[in-house]
């Protein structure tokens, strides 16, 4: 039996859209925070493509996931240095240097990949899945949900952990001074600077683990521009997000699904241009944009780099 | 350092709520300027200050706009660093290298502009300076508060958002914040610039508790009724300098009138090596000349930002220079834009040489004569990209004979451009150098020669001298002053009153988007203009 509401059908759209929404979760949760401190981080993408590639080498060459999630996440951090360095310690613009990142990282690791794997193109082995006992049987939805990686788990915990931090906790007050008003943070003794490198940083990591996710997990494989703009549509959901962490889980899960239509449906056997399904979540971004875009209260020192005594 | 955790745990936790009234003179010092000097490019902001702070005084700090108040007190609370001299802190030479050293050195700061983030609450922001790992001490604060609030008779909602309170309440929290931080030394600066007159008593009020408290207070003001009204002690900045201070003995010695005329003469008087120091050349203007520019109760509904204007009212004859005294931000602005056009006004008329003015557009008004030079000389008077040849037309573009049939012509351009910029001595590289590149006073001629060019027959200054050197502020002032000598009327509005006093043939005062008095320019309009500009009867 085939058709739009078939087990197989929705079974693979479930698990398809999860996996394709860690990473734009991941991405999404790692600029909000960046976006609450000020930092409007376009170079995402970049730490993200950079973090799929490193995670890739890493995991390749040890034979760990785990080890290749590590260094796809050090990866991020260390274009998320260069981020903050330049946009924040000595305030360029940023998102000139957003772009610069992003185009010259996508063009990097298209080269390594080209001199390293480009005749072999090795594929690492499927994922190691952790089944949660009685509910991974409930038909459809246990299979998509909770037969899945460790990370994907950890993922979603991390949500929660984010919200934590921003109600809860010295950092999220800092976080949110240092976008909303720098220069009160600053006569209140906490460096703007410092607090703006940790969001940016964290930024970096998981990006960078969100990337790594997507080759490790999602693919198996390195292919440049693997990406394929999810650090993009992390920033649009941070944006929408208005700063609170659960919305971005809400957002990432519609991309995801509108992202796995695709395969789902060739799984189910519909016959739908496959371009017309590929176009989904970017018409999934407009249609979601005139929804929410007038929503987005965006901080108030988003993009200004702060310099002490100006006003 | 301060962390959440010496919130209580700071051995003098208690001491501004113990302490009973200290005697000051018995008292050491708690900090020091010695000899402190701070220049910024083009200015000397403050010129070898000495100042002694002492706990349980109100020490005043007194100064116009520009006086270098609030570069001392950017280096107090550690924002700045001096370039000369030394800050002693209980006697101990000790810089102040970043705000968060000047809070552990129990100095805090309530700010001229508020230093909340609007989107967190009463208590967020009190808890804001925390070390990033910890979690926030809600409870410790709630008692803390409790306890500071009680003993200063003030109430406030710590789970009221910051945007949700008024200005005056902001201010309460922002005193509470230096308080809940063991502050021995507060710095007010201008805080009562933003109050309603009831919640500057109550600020005095407050002042007067804490310093029975032990506390030091260093207030900065302006306004001479609040110095003679709140302080113990009066100290008076005048451009970067010192120039006298009032200690509490003879303070109270004096009565109110005598405090009053020794603080005009410190903040007005001459000094006798001033480089701009012109003496005003009597002019004698036929007084039965009608006058060429009338106004006749201008009105503009304030904004949120922005004060209105109400009821303004003046005529300037042919030939006369009418000069706009006040502290900067009482309406100059407004009332400059109403009069060009730029403003819509809500009510009152403008006439020139008897023709009414006030329907017309910004066009039409330069048209009829009426010219405006903006303070903002590269934002709006200019496009600071395009050559100087264009800028001197830009209110011209697409007239004959420069453009034709909507074509430049640039040899029509460039001919007349070379004219103006040897009548008008611009220092340019070349016509096509963009105007933005040229210094302050070039732009400032570049404008000049735009507007005074034909049909000229009122002219409106914006703070015209404002950041130019010294060499182009005395070449300005000259040339306004060749421009009423032709016969136009000039408007004058600084926020510089020697340049008024060395020009004006009248002077009037704006305050609160109001005049509050005009004076002639003969004998004591000094003092007369300064006792209207901080609020006193003329």
């Amino acid at each position: 039996m085939t058709g739009l509401f078939s087990e197989v059908f929705l079974g693979a759209l479930l698990f398809g859209a999860v996996t394709a929404a860690i990473p734009l979760l991941l991405a999404g949760l790692g600029e909000q925070m960046s976006e609450k401190a000020g930092v409007l981080n376009i170079g995402i993408e970049g730490m993200m493509i950079f973090g799929a590639y490193l995670g890739f080498v890493g995991a390749f060459y040890s034979g760990s996931l785990w080890l290749g999630f590590l260094t796809g996440a050090l990866g991020g951090m260390v274009v998320a240095l260069l981020m903050a360095l330049l946009c924040v310690r000595l305030g360029l613009n940023q998102i000139v240097i957003g772009i610069g990142l992003t185009l010259g990282l996508e063009g990097l690791t298209a080269l390594l990949h080209h001199f390293q794997f480009s005749r072999s193109y090795p594929r690492l082995p499927a994922a190691d899945r952790t089944v949660i006992p009685f509910l991974a049987d409930i038909p459809i939805l246990g299979p998509a949900l909770f037969r899945q990686h460790l990370i994907v788990y950890m993922a979603i915990a991390l949500v929660f952990v984010m919200g934590y931090i921003y109600r809860r906790t010295q950092l999220g007050l800092n976080l949110q001074a240092a976008g909303d008003k720098p220069a009160a943070l600053d006569v209140a003794g906490i460096d703007v600077v410092r607090t703006r490198t940790i969001a940016v940083l964290t930024t970096g990591a998981l990006a960078g683990l969100g990337g790594a996710y997507l080759a490790n997990v999602g693919a198996g494989i390195f292919i440049p521009f693997i990406t394929n703009g999810a650090g993009f549509l992390g920033i649009v959901l941070a944006m929408l997000a208005r700063g609170r962490p659960v919305w971005v889980l809400f957002g990432a899960l519609l991309f995801g699904v509108c992202l796995s239509l695709t395969t789902a449906m060739q799984v189910a056997g519909i016959n739908i241009p496959t371009d017309v399904i590929q176009m989904l979540p970017f018409l999934a971004v407009m249609i979601m944009l005139v929804l929410f875009g007038r929503r987005a209260s965006l901080p108030a020192a988003l993009g200004i780099p702060y310099e002490r005594g100006a006003r | 350092m301060c962390c959440p955790s010496s919130l209580i745990s700071c051995s003098d936790a208690g001491r501004i709520m113990t302490n009973v009234s200290i005697s000051p003179a018995a008292t050491p010092d708690i900090v020091v300027l010695d000899r402190v000097t701070k220049r910024f490019p083009g200015i000397v902001a403050n010129d070898s200050v000495d100042l002694a702070i002492r706990p349980g005084e109100v020490h005043v700090l007194l100064g116009e706009n520009g006086a270098g108040k609030s570069t001392l007190i950017g280096m107090l609370s550690g924002l700045q660093q001096p370039d000369e001299g030394r800050i002693l802190v209980d006697g101990t030479p000790t810089p102040i290298t970043s705000p968060r050293h000047a809070l552990s050195l129990g100095i805090g700061t309530v700010f001229q502009h508020m230093m909340l983030v609007p989107t967190l609450t009463v208590a967020e922001n009190l808890l804001l300076g925390g070390s990033w790992w910890q979690r926030p001490k809600t409870e410790e604060l709630e008692a803390r508060v409790t306890e500071i609030s009680r003993t200063l008779g003030i109430t406030i909602n710590l789970h009221a958002r910051i945007s949700e309170l008024s200005l005056g309440e902001q201010q309460q929290v922002e005193i509470l914040r230096a308080l809940v931080r063991n502050s021995r030394l507060l710095i007010l600066d201008e805080s009562t610039s933003m109050l309603t007159p009831k919640g500057i008593d109550e600020l005095g009020a407050l002042m007067r508790r804490l310093v029975e408290q032990g506390l030091a207070i260093v207030f900065i003001t302006h306004k001479l009724k609040e110095a003679a009204a709140f302080g113990d002690r009066i100290s008076v900045l005048k451009l970067g300098r010192k120039v006298g201070e009032i200690p509490p003995e003879r303070f109270r010695a004096l009565g109110e009138d005598e405090i009053i005329s020794e603080i005009v003469e410190l903040m007005f008087g001459k000094r006798k090596d001033d480089p701009e120091a012109e003496e005003k050349a009597p002019r004698v203007l036929p007084a039965s000349a009608a006058p060429l520019l009338e106004v006749r109760d201008i009105e503009v509904p304030a904004t949120a930002n922005t004060p209105g204007l109400s009821a303004i009212s003046f005529d300037i004859r042919p030939g006369e220079l009418l000069g706009i005294a006040g502290i900067d931000g009482n309406g100059q602005k407004q009332l400059a834009e109403a009069l060009a056009g730029q403003l819509p006004t809500s009510g009152g008329t403008i006439a020139l040489e008897g023709k009414r003015l006030d329907g017309l557009s910004v066009g039409e008004r330069r048209e009829s004569g009426l010219r405006y030079l903006t303070d903002d000389r590269l934002g709006e008077g200019t496009v600071g990209s395009f050559p100087v040849s264009i800028n001197f037309f830009l209110k011209q573009v697409g007239a004959a004979p420069f453009w034709r049939s909507g074509i430049e012509q640039r040899a029509e351009i460039d001919k007349r451009a070379g004219e103006l910029v040897r009548e008008y001595d611009v220092r340019t590289p070349s016509l096509k150098t963009p105007v933005g590149r040229l210094s302050g006073g070039n732009i400032q001629k570049v404008l000049l020669a735009r507007e005074l060019a034909e049909g000229a027959k009122a002219v409106i200054f914006n703070k015209p001298t404002y950041g130019l050197d010294l060499a182009n502020t005395l070449a300005t002032r000259q040339r306004i002053r060749e421009i009423a000598a032709r016969g136009l009327a000039v408007l004058l509005i600084s926020t510089d009153l020697e340049e008024l006093l060395s020009m004006c043939d009248r002077i009037a005062v704006i305050s609160s988007g109001r005049l509050v008095g005009t004076v002639e320019n003969t004998g004591d309009a000094r003092t007369r203009v300064g006792r209207l500009m901080i609020g006193l009867a003329a």
